[in-house]
């Protein structure tokens, strides 16, 4: 235990949080995990502040909106390791298949066409929406890609174990678009 | 090497070299068929055995000793003392980058695609170590043709492979199948661009939908996931119709 923990840090954009779940599906190998990986800050924990230097950043969903972008680039600068982690961080996936839509026809849809009671579209306390949805690495530089959805356990699981063992992973090696 | 028992006396057999060890195959084989029966891997998406040869895909380009350009296995046959390399660093390049441009040119979501698990496409990608693309996505909104009883067209994961215009002309005999438009216009088309459900001339045979690639030609009332393709008939077929 003389070696210093691997710092880890988490977040989830525009995704609908199964990339965590999956996660926490790596079930007792959290146990074995946690013995040299910390998680400083995720939604899977209390912290709140994104620490100064952290070793992994993970992040889960595509860039959406404002709040997304602004995630994106805090991640970047200070993480040493940036992952994409499932296929809406990866190619965008579900939330960007609204692009070939205008956003006013895709708000619309959601919050008037489609609503009896008090329709509206929500301004207040939500981050402004993109046009285009982007892959993570539209917006900033992505290091290791692990696509899936939701990538399996085994794969994050094996990512992150090369990443301990110091080796370079081969997400290819364990999942797919689409797995 | 399997039996060339079925070799005419009229065809020559031509030594070869692929990947550095020696191989004797019929002088009108091609490089791909070649190297199928001698299990060395070659990614291909437009070939297919039992098919004519269209050599659109482009992943099936080796590299020659002595040429600088690169030549489609599928469509090159063998010639007594080529030496041919089906695998550098070069090669690997150029096939991701085609994988990823398909990726990219219309909306593959594999996640909500009824062919997810099942699709050439998908797995090339993994082969070929495609774990994100590289350029931007086109994100153009492409036409679904649902209109046939039977089956379902999605325009948004064609790859225009052209395998399904070949097998309705090639096997089927029908020739419902056709491409229309040039770039990033073109597309498959039923009967002259009419909708699928009309066409005066498709058999409802559904070969088509069996030799696609991708979730492009499917069969209706598939969800996620559920679109397994059977492309077994297509060899056995060729063959009958050869041997008549």
């Amino acid at each position: 235990m003389s070696d210093p923990k691997i710092t880890v840090a988490t977040a989830w954009l525009d995704g609908c949080s199964g990339c965590h779940m999956s996660f926490l599906d790596m079930d007792e190998r959290l146990v074995d995990l946690v013995q040299k990986l910390d998680i400083v800050y995720s939604p899977l924990v209390d912290t709140k502040v994104l620490p100064e230097q952290v070793d992994v950043g993970i992040l889960e969903g595509a860039i959406s909106s404002e709040d997304d972008l602004h995630h994106a680039k805090e991640f970047r600068k200070h993480c040493k390791l940036l992952l994409s982690l499932g296929d809406c961080a990866v190619t965008g996936n579900v939330p960007a298949m609204r692009n070939p839509f205008k956003l006013e026809a895709v708000l619309n849809r959601a919050y008037l066409e489609t609503v009896d009671v008090q329709p509206q579209i929500p301004t207040v306390g939500v981050p402004a929406l993109f046009r285009q949805v982007r892959p993570i690495h539209g917006v900033v530089e992505v290091d290791v890609f692990i696509p899936g959805c939701p990538p399996h356990a085994d794969a994050i699981f094996y990512v992150l174990n090369e990443l301990i063992e110091g080796r370079t992973p081969d997400p290819s090696r364990v999942t797919r678009f689409g797995a | 090497m399997p039996p060339l028992a079925a070799t005419p006396a009229s065809v020559r057999v031509v030594t070869l070299n692929i990947d550095g060890k020696d191989y004797s195959a019929r002088a009108d084989e091609t490089i791909i068929e070649v190297c199928r029966e001698n299990k060395i891997p070659i990614p291909s998406l437009c070939y297919l055995d039992g098919l004519s040869i269209w050599a659109g895909c482009r992943l099936c380009l080796v590299e020659m000793a002595g040429q600088s350009r690169l030549f489609a296995a599928c469509s090159t046959q063998v010639t007594e003392g080529m030496t041919v390399s089906t695998n550098t660093e070069r090669l690997q390049r150029y096939r991701r980058t085609i994988v990823e441009l398909l990726f990219a040119e219309r909306s593959h979501v594999c996640s909500v695609c009824v062919s997810n698990g099942h699709c050439e496409l998908q797995f090339m990608a993994q082969k070929c170590g495609v774990d994100h693309v590289r350029v931007p996505y086109r994100q153009v909104r492409n036409q679904v043709d649902s209109s046939h009883e039977a089956f379902r067209l999605d325009h948004n994961r064609c790859i225009l492979c052209t395998r399904c215009v070949r097998v309705c002309d090639e096997i089927e005999g029908a020739h419902t199948w056709d491409v229309m438009g040039r770039g990033s216009d073109c597309q498959v088309i039923t009967d002259l661009a009419r909708p699928w459900g009309e066409s005066d001339t498709c058999t409802g045979c559904g070969k088509c939908v069996q030799v696609c690639p991708t979730g492009a030609l499917v069969k209706q009332g598939t969800s996620a996931g559920e679109m397994v393709k059977d492309k077994h008939f297509l060899p056995i077929l060729a063959r009958r119709r050869h041997a008549q």
